[in-house]
């Protein structure tokens, strides 16, 4: 168990070094989700006012859109000179590695989110200070949803041609459960007298859809980068 | 093409043949008249799409975790069929919303879930004819995958409303009824056996012509 925890934190530690150096990834996925929001709110703002209740899903579509380029965007830099292989020929546990992978994205999509939400809340007046506490853990639920899926399949996909079309072909019908509970979650929590049973009932389920999906994840990541 | 096969497909297609007197012999019902016989047609190829579906998840995992090298000829053969009766069950189910319930389309669990059964198998065949080599294991990966989230999807949508009859209708269907409805079951059974061992048998082929070719290379 410690050597798997080592190899994770291993994986986490060359990623974060990676990115601090260079900044490219966090740079550019912040500024994307930006651009996105800011592309809905001048397709959805009538007469100077923001449509009701359309926060939650203008939030989630972001996550998923920033986090398909970020997920893209690290295994091309893994790509590039051929690190996958390395990475994968290290005498480490396969599942290991993809945990480490998927820990790295994780924290990208949370400072991407770190500003993607506060911005969401003020361009469609979303009251986010209602219940903060449950926010966070309905989003990083949801996100750890959308990346353990995202993070196999951008693996995956590291040799195949047109890698760029398929990774969203392939995550965005994959990751339906997550961005209905995830939107439905958010927008109990967010309208004007919350509603926590509905939001515990979403957040019950995107933790069953990580648990599972992880799982699932754990087990197929080695037969398939296997060659 | 085997015998067996070539028998298999005679018979489906005189089933078929006959299908339309049959159908047109059962009564009309109560309320929905003439228009509830797309039924006859649309349950059978739904469960197909369903079946279909399993099919490639199964033999998907069994190429994936046991290597068994024949599996992904099925698992694809499967898929190509989860598409085919994926998109007769989306098209006919709709033409029967219309006259049914006044629209053409539900966000009712089994119709969302349907549909993202059927997006996820046309990204399966995607990945399969633009992914290059590997893609059979990333394929398979998929497959199950798809299997998987199925029942998320429709647990996710069972929080709205529900519209769809349920299947608990079958039995309680009158034998005018039910006589064109599992003519029709085993019709289109049939029909699935015989294009999936078609398909798998065209897959088996060309990996086979494929290694062949290998062989004489190196």
């Amino acid at each position: 168990m410690t050597a798997f925890v080592r190899v994770v934190w291993i994986v986490v530690k060359k990623d974060i070094t990676v990115e601090v150096r260079s900044m490219e990834l966090l740079s550019t996925t912040i500024f994307f989700a930006i651009t996105v929001v800011l592309m809905f709110s001048f397709g959805l703002v009538v007469e100077g006012r923001a449509v009701q209740d359309v926060a939650p899903a203008i939030l989630w579509i972001a996550i998923a859109f920033s986090g398909t380029l970020a997920l893209g965007r690290t295994f091309e830099r893994e790509r590039q000179n051929d690190t996958l292989r390395a990475l994968l020929l290290a005498p480490a546990d396969r599942p290991a590695i993809y945990v480490g992978k998927l820990v790295g994205i994780l924290l990208l999509l949370a400072l991407v989110e770190i500003v993607l939400v506060p911005l969401v809340g003020l361009l469609f007046n979303a009251p986010i200070f209602a219940h903060p506490f449950r926010l966070a853990v309905t989003l990083a639920a949801g996100t750890i949803g959308f990346s353990a899926v995202g993070t196999l399949f951008a693996a995956m996909l590291v040799r195949a041609r047109s890698r760029d079309v398929l990774l969203p072909i392939m995550l965005y019908p994959m990751t339906v459960p997550v961005m209905i509970a995830g939107v439905r979650g958010t927008a109990a929590l967010l309208q004007p007298t919350p509603d926590l049973a509905i939001a515990q009932f979403w957040l019950a389920l995107l933790g069953t859809f990580d648990v599972v999906f992880l799982t699932l994840a754990l087990w197929t990541f080695d037969p398939v980068m296997t060659d | 093409m085997t015998r067996t096969t070539l028998y298999m497909l005679a018979l489906t297609a005189g089933m078929f043949a006959v299908a339309p007197f049959i159908i047109n012999a059962a009564p009309n019902e109560a309320t929905m008249g003439l228009v509830y016989k797309i039924y006859f047609f649309h349950m059978p190829s739904a469960w197909m799409f369903l079946i279909a579906a399993i099919t490639s998840g199964i033999a998907s995992a069994r190429f994936l975790f046991f290597k068994k090298q024949s599996a992904d000829g099925w698992a694809l053969a499967a898929a190509e069929l989860a598409v085919l009766f994926g998109a007769f069950t989306l098209v006919s189910g709709p033409l029967w919303a219309r006259k049914a319930w006044g629209v053409w389309w539900q966000w009712d669990p089994r119709l969302t879930s349907s549909l993202v059964l059927f997006l996820m198998f046309v990204a399966y065949l995607l990945l399969r004819r633009f992914g290059g080599p590997g893609s059979d294991k990333l394929g398979a990966g998929m497959a199950i995958f798809s299997i998987a989230n199925v029942i998320f999807v429709y647990v996710s949508v069972n929080y709205w409303r529900t519209i769809h009859p349920p299947t608990s209708v079958v039995p309680t269907l009158p034998v005018e009824m039910g006589i064109p409805l599992w003519f029709c079951v085993t019709a289109f059974t049939l029909l699935f056996i015989v294009l999936l061992r078609l398909r798998a048998r065209l897959e088996h082929q060309r990996a086979r012509v494929e290694a062949l070719f290998l062989a004489e290379e190196s």
